[in-house]
């Protein structure tokens, strides 16, 4: 089973080589990269610009959205963890650029706007995932740490929070996918970001700086997910994770 | 010592009041196994989860070596008692040997220390600590996984364990392997248990006293073998079923109703000396023994009537022999496979040890019977 999904897995990276190297190819030879190239400062000058967006967003995501979950998972919050789960439920049908233009009436234009709708947008997987994570720890689990005489802290470090990690991770994952998927409409309200290259590349129908805005926000998607697999792999306890 | 006083849970439900446990007196001397037995939801749960306070009590009082223990805080408390479930419980993100050491490092033993403890404890229970002690919970059989969560109870020697039907999620089998590892451990360890089951078998095994519980109250608190043999009402002769003497072959050993100095012979006597001997106790049988005292045969007085020679020429083969260790039931179980009123029984290194005969089985049951009837008259 494990060996089917490795071989699987061998497959599918081989497969996207091989269209990457295609792509590449294609790109190179049609002489869109020298269209694109024209582009390299904005590039890593934008590029700096949303990735400091993702970070901080992103990062301040996972700040305030672990500690909410476990806040929420706590016996003493059981009276308004359903409402609170259901006014962030509410919070996600709400698309991303709404929140983002709500988000510009209050805040104005700049970095500020962009980084809270982000910041919202992300929230929710966050706070779900180790909301539920840590609310499927079994309870027998919790029983015998209690009847060893561990404190309330302790079992939720030792024990509940270790347990939930896999699921904790996932709602990252996701909250960084979305982030970054979301983070070239920043530019729609000033925030900047490789949103700049794609929307003017639209609107003046400009392959080469629109692909020089979305190659590089495609590139980052992709190693935002590769760097979360990683750690997902590698930082949780062997005992507990599905993947090794 | 755990002494319960007046124990009491109420929990009110939309349905009213419901009493879980009902002024439980009882006491558990130290070293005992106290089996808390009972239908479920008759309140044997949470008595036990009071003592640990994972439930809190109502009202009433719990002693531990003579202290009262409302004046331990619940960690304090917890720390110094044992805690098995049926569960288990090992935690899937720790090693074998985080999962034990979990209680002496809250306890704030050296790491070190801690670490030798549990390759130690694994031994007892015949784990190899080199291939276990850096395994997870999920990489063990289930049976493995409970004797882990019993020796992790152990791990911080705590005097008082409290068991939640520690067994009861094992197959058969290896139930009944683990109880008696677990007996013999007990045996060598002497500590005060108080273990939740509802299997009567378990418990007539495993427990130096029953307490049958029933809806909150204890029915009758008393030895296996007076509870099997004199019910105190209805409801626990109904409990503890209509096979009751047949369940107390298991309290008696062999070796408590076999008679050593039942006739022997070696295999080089001579017939005339061994029909004199049979002659003068009144004895009919003779198990032939061999050399190394192994038992390897029989003689009957009838047959060497008038016969001459050496004994093991008139040796009948042994329908089968028992260890005097063996209990009663599996003896009679024996005797009835092999249709024969007695059987030889043998020690540790297979020597002969002496005769078990049926009659001396049913004047084994008899004797509490009568005992307690005279007591009672």
């Amino acid at each position: 089973m494990r060996h089917a999904i490795a071989q699987s897995i061998g497959l599918g990276r081989a497969a996207m080589l091989a269209v990457g190297l295609l792509a590449g190819l294609w790109v190179a030879n049609s002489g869109l990269l020298d269209q694109i190239m024209v582009y390299w400062d904005d590039i890593a000058f934008l590029s700096r610009q949303h990735m400091v967006l993702v970070a901080a967003s992103g990062g301040a995501a996972i700040l305030v959205g672990v500690p909410v979950g476990i806040w929420l998972s706590r016996p003493s919050a059981e009276r308004y963890a359903e409402t609170v789960m259901q006014v962030f439920n509410i919070g996600t049908t709400i698309p991303t650029l709404a929140v983002i233009a709500l988000s510009m009436t209050i805040l104005g234009i700049g970095f500020p706007p962009a980084f809270f709708g982000l910041f919202v947008a992300s929230l929710l997987p966050i706070v779900r995932n180790t909301y539920a994570g840590l609310l499927a720890v079994p309870s027998h689990l919790k029983e015998a740490a209690t009847g060893m005489g561990m404190t309330p802290i302790q079992i939720l470090w030792q024990v509940e929070l270790p347990n939930a990690l896999y699921v904790i991770f996932s709602g990252i994952r996701t909250a960084l996918a979305i982030n970054v998927g979301t983070t070239p409409l920043a530019f729609l309200i000033g925030g900047g970001g490789l949103g700049e290259l794609i929307f003017t590349g639209i609107d003046l129908m400009d392959t080469g700086m629109l692909l020089a805005g979305a190659v590089p926000t495609a590139m980052l998607a992709v190693l935002v997910d590769f760097l979360m697999g990683q750690a997902q792999l590698r930082l949780i306890p062997k005992g507990v994770n599905p993947l090794r | 010592m755990i002494r319960l006083e007046d124990l009491t849970k109420t929990f009110a439900t939309p349905n009213g009041l419901v009493v879980a446990a009902d002024k439980v007196n009882m006491e558990v001397p130290t070293g005992e196994i106290c089996i808390l037995l009972g239908p479920s939801g008759c309140g044997k749960t949470t008595a036990l989860k009071m003592i640990n306070r994972l439930i809190a009590p109502t009202s009433g009082r719990i002693l531990i070596n003579g202290e009262d223990t409302s004046k331990l805080n619940d960690i304090e408390l917890r720390r110094n008692i044992g805690y098995v479930i049926q569960q288990i419980g090992l935690f899937p993100n720790m090693t074998i040997e985080e999962n034990i050491c979990v209680v002496p490092k809250l306890v704030g033993w050296d790491m070190k220390k801690a670490k030798s403890r549990a390759a130690e404890l694994l031994d007892l229970v015949g784990l190899d600590p080199r291939h276990f002690l850096r395994r997870y919970p999920k990489e063990l059989s289930g049976g493995q996984q409970q004797r882990v969560g019993v020796i992790r109870a152990l791990a911080a020697d705590p005097p008082v364990m409290l068991m939640d039907e520690p067994f009861g999620a094992i197959d058969p089998i290896n139930r009944e392997i683990i109880q008696d590892e677990f007996l013999k451990m007990q045996a060598a360890l002497k500590k005060t248990i108080m273990f939740v089951s509802h299997d009567i078998d378990e418990a007539v095994k495993m427990g130096d006293k029953i307490a049958i519980f029933r809806a909150g109250k204890i029915e009758q608190y008393d030895s296996p073998d007076r509870i099997l043999a004199h019910p105190a009402n209805a409801f626990v002769a109904d409990f503890v079923g209509a096979d009751r003497t047949l369940k107390r072959l298991r309290l008696v050993t062999a070796e408590e109703v076999a008679r050593a100095d039942a006739a022997s012979a070696a295999r080089s006597a001579s017939v005339a000396d061994v029909r004199q001997s049979l002659a003068s106790s009144g004895e009919r049988i003779a198990v032939v023994i061999d050399g190394d005292h192994h038992p390897v045969g029989f003689v009957t007085a009838d047959e060497l009537q008038g016969a001459s020679g050496r004994i093991g020429d008139f040796a009948h083969p042994l329908p089968a022999s028992v260890p005097v260790r063996a209990d009663l039931r599996a003896v009679v179980s024996e005797m009835f496979a092999h249709d024969t009123m007695w059987l030889a029984c043998t020690d540790d290194n297979g020597r002969y040890a002496g005769v078990v005969t049926q009659p001396a089985v049913t004047a084994a049951l008899r004797a509490t019977y009568g005992g307690a009837n005279a007591g009672a008259a």
